[in-house]
């Protein structure tokens, strides 16, 4: 017997996840025109360990398997490892780095909507950690390249490990801005000077920043259909523009300006996709904010501070940590509890 | 090093103190353990848990003397709310005790010779009736221990489970149809 | 234009209000039988008064309301009753209640009415008329009326009429308005004066064009009434949200409305007062949408009782019906079957269909996504309820206000992952509510346990005092051979006792000083109640 509400809006998980894949493509398109079609493989790469771990570990665990894959997120985590990692990586650490989300960081703690860490930036922090080397290989963008691998080239190296001769990777990868800027600042080379050089654009790296702001499109539009509020995003980013402005203000020679820090790295990413994701984020609109403040302060302190490259995986974590104890401090009062204005 | 050490010292037996004067200063009168526990058994004062009523077998719990799960009406329910409050492992019951539905005794009036043996019997006085008068049970007071059933020398006591009625209805849980194992 | 104040969430579910306006509300013939349950209402039961073979006219009284929350039962028309008996009544249990079975004879035979002025009659008779007319809140609440009509410690400023009728499919209020809205206004008038309120507030949600202008048009020489248009948003409906609203109060769970200086009644409710009171007319009818699987969806005026089947046959039925809903298809109930007689709770039914209403997707695990909590119109987090009620940690979900959920069903709607997440919170409460009383049953046995173990024990104190007693009488008996002053003094004190007992200076008085000292006595018991009585309140 079913009792009411008898009838439902027209709305499903797999929906939701279906849309926030389909938010991905403006940035997937800055990718394929500035790097390349490579993503694609690693895409497919990570969609196909994805599937295959999940569907495995659902059987294990005694699950029925149609409806949980149906649901698309293991597909939706595939693709924001793939984004996350360097495009050129080896084949194994992409399957290494999907599996260990999806066996490990998902379905070992309940599947989906029990998994207190984010999928995604659990793998990108496992092969940060275990692979320094081969997470720092990003392509360089089509405009600033010395010498073209090309497609089937990359191929061979993704999967064969072969370059071809008088070829090493270095004329075709290079460090990620954040990290150059690491080094350079490192080496007591101003901003100014370091932001002459030819691998930064208008706001951050040549090439990726396009890739963020492909990221911003993809998520304003899920703003607009009401896939995630405005919460998260807007206290990340507004909160990690506020952080950098200060330093950059008291100290222009030393820390970067702040869109810089917006538009590079994983900073747009993470606003609209991985902050937002819902299981791991907290609630209540209150303990958002904060949620993402704390994670823009993170993420700062670890780019300028720490001695990774990119903060954006381990604020998230470190956050998520706290998402019980922020839901439990931030509840809302409820509907004629609360003092009246009137 | 050695100031740290000892401020360190001084501050626990301070606070150790403290706590200590606190324990006496505010100790409660009574055993509120046994209290605790007796307010989480159903007092249905059946002595099926082989005490005579629900009283003693708090008692018996508090002093560590007997097990929490020796209590048929209260249930699994029951078992569950003494781990939690004693902080123990959930037991099973054993195999002598089996719960079993709430019922009320109801009293053949016909048969009844008006022997005051089940008063006398009933922890909870809810039997009225004289000498050779007959008997009848207040429902709405009737634990159901069953306890009147043994002395009445003409068995006209009987137990009648307690049927649902609309006003005891309950909302079943929702059934998941997805997942086969919780 | 006045202001209105709006509530958080809310949902905008296809109302489906069209089918059932194309034709006016239309009067059904007398049906093959009325079974009429003697508990409609919140409260106790009505007391039946009538057995079966009785003749019953239409409007007799044939149950009583008890003492204290209660309302009365009537017979819907004039006939013969058939039987007393259990029957399984339009509830989601399937479980059998009481209920009057009558044969209609088909006269209509009316008992004796009067025709009252209701600005005239004494406000206390009005509440007693309401209450032996059987008046409950007909937008599916079921309060009784004349309670309603009590009054609180506080003024009530403000009355809402309610008239928004938010959930999809009803169309009973609609229809009342656009066709009877004289008699409403009349009904507002009533309860303005019983509760003495100084305006009313006649709140109808902006789908409902023609029901706002038959409304206004009946109250624009009342300048206390005022007729405003809502904005259309599921459950703007609830007494709560529409007091929200229209006055800006909120009123939370479990506090008085009239402690915030309003009170809600359905237009229905108010329409139906009027009848009562003017012309003496008791609740035995009320307006029904008929609509969802049927040729023709319309309102009728149903009597209370009428089986749910022969009604929808009337709007005639289609075959492929797999069962019908009491109410709407947010809040309404599933029928356990068809024979069910429609109750003063029923503003609608639903023929359903697997496709009007398929059937539920597999409930996925939540996502927390929150969707549930941006709509959900009393600000409660609904994932975490769920979270709580589903693991039956029924503290924490208490905790989480569980009580505060009106059942509204906004939550469930919107989840992406189909959770029944209304249907964990029922369970929550009924669960909650059993075992309250299990405990206040427990607390009732330990305490008769404790008072006999009490008496047993004053008991063999008592005979051992006796025993002892006897003893010593029988020593202070004996001749007092040894000169011990130590026994003469225990003798005397034995006699003293006996003699304590009756008090010697009223022993011997006249009957004068007697009634005197009544009299007396009479005052101190009196003087010490109205202190207690003091004390108390
Ligand atoms: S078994 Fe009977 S007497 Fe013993 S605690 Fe339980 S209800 Fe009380
Ligand atoms: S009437 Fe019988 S069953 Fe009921 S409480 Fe008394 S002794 Fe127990
Ligand atoms: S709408 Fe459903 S899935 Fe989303 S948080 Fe609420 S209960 Fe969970
Ligand atoms: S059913 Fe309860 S929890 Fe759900 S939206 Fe309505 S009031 Fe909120």
């Amino acid at each position: 017997m079913f009792y009411s509400p008898f009838i439902r809006k027209p709305i499903s998980v797999s929906q939701i996840m279906l849309r926030v894949m389909l938010a991905l493509i403006p940035a997937i398109g800055a990718y394929l025109y500035y790097f390349g079609p490579i993503i694609l493989v690693s895409l497919t790469l990570a969609s196909i360990t994805a599937v295959a771990t999940e569907a495995a570990m659902l059987k294990l665990r005694n699950r029925p398997v149609a409806p949980f894959l149906q649901d698309n997120s293991a597909l939706l985590t595939a693709w924001l490892i793939a984004l996350s990692i360097p495009a050129l990586a080896p084949w194994w650490l992409v399957v290494v780095g999907t599996a260990f989300a999806i066996v490990i960081a998902k379905q070992l703690y309940g599947g989906l909507g029990n998994n207190p860490f984010n999928p995604a930036m659990i793998a990108y922090a496992v092969l940060i950690i275990s692979f320094p080397t081969h997470m720092t290989h990003w392509l360089t963008p089509a405009m600033l390249i010395h010498a073209d691998l090309g497609f089937a080239g990359q191929l061979a190296y993704m999967f064969g490990n072969v370059l071809p001769q008088n070829m090493t990777l270095d004329a075709f990868t290079m460090a990620t801005p954040l990290d150059t800027l690491k080094t350079q600042l490192h080496l007591g080379t101003a901003i100014s000077s370091i932001f002459g050089q030819p691998i930064f654009g208008g706001l951050a790296g040549q090439g990726s920043e396009m890739v963020a702001v492909g990221f911003l499109v993809g998520g304003v539009y899920l703003w607009a259909t009401r896939i995630i509020t405005w919460h998260l995003p807007v206290a990340y980013l507004g909160s990690l523009f506020v952080i950098a402005g200060i330093f950059h203000l008291i100290d222009p020679a030393h820390y970067a300006p702040p869109l810089f820090h917006l538009f590079s790295g994983a900073a747009m990413l993470g606003a609209f996709f991985i902050l937002t994701d819902p299981v791991t984020s907290p609630t209540t609109h209150k303990g958002k904010l904060i949620f993402a403040a704390g994670a823009a302060l993170l993420t700062y302190l670890i780019r300028v501070f720490g001695g990774f490259p990119d903060g954006m995986a381990f604020a998230t974590l470190l956050m998520n940590i706290c998402v019980p104890l922020i839901d439990l401090y931030t509840q809302p009062k409820v509907f004629g509890k609360k003092e009246q204005a009137r | 090093m050695i100031s740290a050490l000892l401020v360190m010292a001084g501050i626990a037996i301070v606070l150790g103190a403290v706590l200590g004067f606190a324990a006496i200063k505010f100790r409660v009168e009574g055993n509120p353990l046994v209290d605790k526990i007796d307010a989480v058994l159903p007092q249905t004062q059946c002595g099926q848990c082989g005490f005579p009523g629900c009283k003693p077998y708090a008692t018996a719990i508090a002093a560590e003397e007997a097990d929490i799960n020796c209590c048929p009406p209260g249930g699994e329910e029951g078992i569950r709310k003494l781990a939690e409050l004693l902080n123990k492992e959930f037991k099973p019951f054993g195999d002598n005790a089996k719960p079993k539905p709430k019922a009320v005794a109801y009293i053949d009036e016909n048969t009844c010779i008006g022997c005051t043996l089940c008063i006398q019997a009933c922890p909870v006085d809810a039997i009225v009736g004289a000498a050779k008068q007959m008997h009848t049970i207040i429902a709405a007071d009737c634990t159901g221990c069953e306890l009147c059933l043994a002395p009445c020398p003409v068995d006209c006591i009987a137990m009648n489970p307690i049927e649902e009625t609309l006003s005891v209805w309950k909302w079943k849980y929702p059934v998941y149809a997805l997942s086969p194992t919780p | 234009m006045t202001q209105l104040y709006h509530f958080h969430g809310g949902v905008h579910p296809p109302t489906h209000k069209a089918l059932s306006v194309r034709s006016p509300i239309a009067t059904p013939p007398l049906p093959s039988k009325l079974v009429i349950p003697f508990h409609q209402h919140v409260g106790s039961m009505a007391k039946p008064l009538v057995q079966a073979g009785d003749y019953v006219f239409k409007g007799q009284l044939i149950g009583m309301p008890e003492d204290g929350l209660s309302s009365a039962i009537h017979a819907s028309t004039s006939g013969t009753i058939a039987e007393i008996g259990m029957q399984v009544v339009a509830h989601a249990s399937g479980l059998p209640d009481l209920c009057a079975t009558l044969i209609p004879d088909g006269k209509e035979a009316w008992v004796v009415r009067e025709q009252r002025n209701p600005i005239t009659l004494p406000i206390d008779e009005i509440r007693h008329i309401l209450r032996l007319a059987g008046i409950v809140g007909l937008g599916g609440a079921v309060f009784p009326s004349d309670a309603k009509l009590r009054g609180g410690k506080h003024h009530v400023r403000t009355i809402v009429l309610n008239g928004a009728e938010c959930e999809p499919y009803i169309t009973c209020d609609d229809m009342l308005m656009r066709q009877r809205a004289r008699d409403i206004v009349r009904g507002g008038d009533i309860i303005r004066r019983v509760l003495g309120a100084d305006e009313v507030l006649i709140g109808i949600e902006d789908n409902k064009p023609q029901a706002i202008a038959m409304m206004q048009e009946a109250c624009v020489d009342r300048s206390s009434m005022r007729v405003i248009a809502v904005p259309t948003l599921y459950p703007g409906g609830g007494a709560k949200q529409l007091i929200r609203v229209l006055t800006g109060i909120e009123v939370a769970a479990g506090v008085r409305s009239t402690d915030k200086g309003v009170q809600c009644f359905n237009v229905a409710t108010a329409y139906s007062i009027y009848r009562a009171v003017a012309f003496s007319e008791p609740l035995l009818s009320r307006i029904v949408t008929v609509t969802g699987n049927v040729h023709k969806p319309q309102n009728f005026e149903v009597l209370i009782g009428t089986p749910v089947d022969e009604l929808v046959a009337w709007a005639g039925g289609k075959p492929d019906t797999t069962h019908h809903i009491m109410g709407g298809p947010m809040m309404g109930v599933p029928l356990p079957n068809d024979q069910v007689s429609v109750v003063k709770a029923c503003n609608c039914i639903i023929a359903a269909s697997d496709a009007l209403f398929p059937p539920a997707p597999p409930a996925m695990p939540c996502i927390r996504c929150t969707r549930c909590a941006e709509v959900c119109p009393q600000e409660l987090q609904p994932q975490d309820l769920y979270w709580f009620a589903k693991s039956k940690n029924f503290g924490k979900a208490q905790e989480f206000h569980l009580f505060d959920c009106i059942e509204c069903g906004a939550c469930s709607y919107v989840c992406p992952s189909h959770i029944p997440l209304v249907q964990y919170y029922r369970f929550a409460k009924s669960e909650i509510w059993a075992r309250d009383n299990d405990k206040k049953a427990a607390d009732q046995a330990r305490e008769r346990h404790e008072f006999r173990e009490y008496r047993i024990e004053r008991e063999k104190q008592e005979k051992a005092d006796k025993l002892a007693a006897k003893e010593k009488a029988a020593l202070a008996a004996k001749p007092a051979a040894s000169d011990d002053a130590q026994q003469k003094i225990q003798a005397a004190l034995a006699v003293a006792k006996q003699q304590a007992v009756t008090p010697k200076n009223v022993s011997d008085l006249t009957p004068q000083q007697q009634a005197e000292i009544a009299d007396i006595e009479a005052r101190r018991a009196n003087n010490q109640a109205r202190a207690q009585s003091d004390a108390g309140t």
